[in-house]
């Protein structure tokens, strides 16, 4: 519980990337587990406190060297804010000073002097002075405009690279490109048309204005629905995590039990290259034979192998499990196998009933010389309260977002309940 | 509600013999066979639990409550406990982006139309009697009207 840092050299990279735990300045901020680590479970040598109860859908978060932190909202609060501002004082608790954004959504990035944030149709991309703090948070910048939104993976979310690029996620507003979606039995419309305009990562540059469509680049499809996504600098490449599809036995009874329902397909960790196919609507991942599976919907039985020139996944997880946040940890405050490794967010599953519900977690994937390399481990569990809320899917907060403080902490928001964490090292 | 009631019986009443529901064999073996909720019979929450089982349980859950943003609860509001033709209507055309309470729910429901009149009543009765819900139960006979009348 020494995780001292220095406010005054908070900038010094020389601290930033220190593990020299003790006080540097006389101006020492402390900052504090909660003494029931916020009710997480943690592996040991971790803590984690509340940072503050923001009682709203908290989606994303980024949070600035200067402590500042921004979340963004599904929707407008009750004072039409859709970006709470919040500021940590030393302990690490923070307090909401402000908001702004009269738009509700689920990106949200901090990044070299600018704050990017998302409504479902667009990007803004806002100012940060030397504080962290917004200087424009009426005029924003829009940066894109004019995506599709029809309501289902409306979530428009967001990273950047050390080009200056940014990549957005469009959902597909549909399940699995039946003709009727989500309808028992529907098929797939052939040459599933949603691609043109959704199902992928798009590319467009950070500081242009009023891009659309037709200025960007569709730079992967075949992805169904990605909430989570980050640039690992290491590989210099983009990493997506896609929920994959739900109801193959509702669709599909007498091809798939309820049990192959819950279990089939894997929520899939994909490493994209520009140009790249992940295969949806035409295949699923099934994690227990290790193939590529033709979909139902557009002739597959449970047992045919998919053809087309798909990628793999670079990792598989339960499926239904909603990964909603990825994040590869560049800190040093943790111990050195999470270095350059992902910390996913696992928002918990609903598709899974009548089976019990599964996630509500984030997990840990290890990573070596830029791969997944082991298994990954279940890091900050009981989010949910307990493993019946877990079953159920009742659970008391559902983790959403992830950002990297300054320090190496890691923070992660909660959606249901709108409690944002903290999660640090203790051991030295 | 009352006059809901009135009206749409007779509709029912105008609907004449095409109203000859094929019933299912349980519930002709249970007549008249009444629970603890007035009104409400047996062998319909009984016929209504397993159509809800095998038709609805993914996505509204074991307990009827949805799932926060996507699937609507079916506990606490007037969209099940209240106009009945609103009901069945949601049943026979699915559901889309609609906010609940203040709550926005964005997946899409297909419609059941492959229900019969029958099975509509019995799946709307159960879920009008369960989950903590006390409501009138659906006859075959309200769910035909508003199907007719969902044609035109």
């Amino acid at each position: 519980m020494k995780n001292a840092l220095s406010r005054g050299l908070l900038l010094s990279t020389a601290i930033v990337g220190s593990l020299s735990l003790y006080s540097l300045t006389t101006k020492v901020a402390v900052v504090t587990a909660d003494a029931d680590n916020a009710g997480l479970k943690l592996p040991a040598g971790f803590g984690a406190l509340v940072v503050a109860e923001t009682g709203a859908r908290a989606r994303h978060l980024a949070v600035t060297p200067q402590g500042n932190i921004y979340v963004k909202l599904n929707r407008p609060n009750k004072e039409g804010k859709g970006i709470l501002v919040l500021h940590e004082g030393p302990t690490g608790k923070a307090t909401i000073t402000g908001g702004f954004g009269s738009y509700g959504g689920t990106g949200v990035y901090a990044n070299a002097g600018y704050l990017y944030a998302t409504s479902d149709e667009e990007v803004f991309r806002y100012k940060l002075n030397s504080k962290g703090e917004v200087t424009n948070p009426t005029q924003p910048e829009k940066i894109v405009t004019g995506l599709i939104n029809r309501h289902q993976h409306e979530s428009k979310s967001i990273t950047l690279d050390k080009e200056g690029n940014i990549y957005v996620n469009i959902g597909a507003y549909s399940n699995s490109c039946q003709v009727k979606d989500r309808q028992k039995g529907s098929l797939g419309m052939p040459n599933c048309p949603i691609l043109d305009s959704a199902g992928g990562i798009w590319q467009f540059r950070a500081d242009k204005l009023n891009q659309t469509y037709g200025t960007g680049t569709r730079y992967a499809t075949g992805l169904r629905n990605v909430v989570g996504l980050d640039w690992n600098s290491q590989t210099n490449q983009l990493y997506v995590m896609q929920h994959g599809r739900d109801q193959l036995h509702d669709i599909f009874p007498e091809l798939y039990d309820t049990k192959q329902s819950a279990e089939l397909p894997a929520e899939c960790l994909y490493a994209l290259k520009k140009g790249d196919n992940a295969g949806w609507p035409y295949m699923y991942y099934d994690n227990t034979q290790h193939k590529r599976m033709m979909a139902p919907e557009y002739g597959g039985d449970g047992k045919k192998v998919s053809p087309g020139n798909y990628i793999e996944p670079a990792a598989a997880y339960p499926a239904h499990t909603a990964p909603n946040a990825l994040l590869f940890y560049t800190g040093t405050m943790f111990p050195e196998k999470y270095r350059n490794g992902a910390f996913i967010a696992f928002h918990g599953s609903w598709n899974r009933a009548p089976e019990p519900q599964k996630g509500y977690y984030v997990v840990f994937q290890p990573f070596k010389d830029g791969k997944p390399s082991g298994d990954w481990e279940v890091f900050a569990d009981n989010f949910a309260g307990s493993s019946e809320k877990v079953a159920t899917g009742r659970a008391d907060h559902k983790p959403c977002g992830l950002a990297q403080g300054a320090d190496g902490s890691l923070y992660v928001s909660d959606d249901k309940k709108g409690t944002i964490y903290r999660i640090v090292y203790n051991k030295k | 509600m009352k006059k809901t009631l009135v009206g749409l019986a007779l509709l029912a009443l105008a609907g004449g013999p095409a109203l000859a529901q094929k019933k299912p064999a349980s519930k002709a073996k249970t007549p008249a066979k009444k629970t603890a909720t007035a009104g409400v019979p047996a062998a319909s929450l009984l016929q209504g639990k397993s159509i809800y089982t095998q038709y609805c349980l993914t996505c509204h859950q074991a307990d009827g409550g949805g799932v926060d943003g996507l699937n609507p609860p079916l506990t606490k509001t007037d969209y099940v406990l209240g106009d009945k033709t609103r009901l069945v209507r949601v049943l026979l055309n699915g559901l889309q982006g609609v906010d609940i309470n203040g709550e926005p729910y964005n997946n899409v429901m297909p419609s059941q139309d492959y229900l019969n009149d029958q099975q509509m009543a019995d799946v709307l009765t159960f879920v009008r009697n369960s989950f903590g819900n006390k409501a009138s139960a659906v006859k075959a006979s309200e769910v035909k009207a508003v199907r007719v009348a969902n044609k035109k």
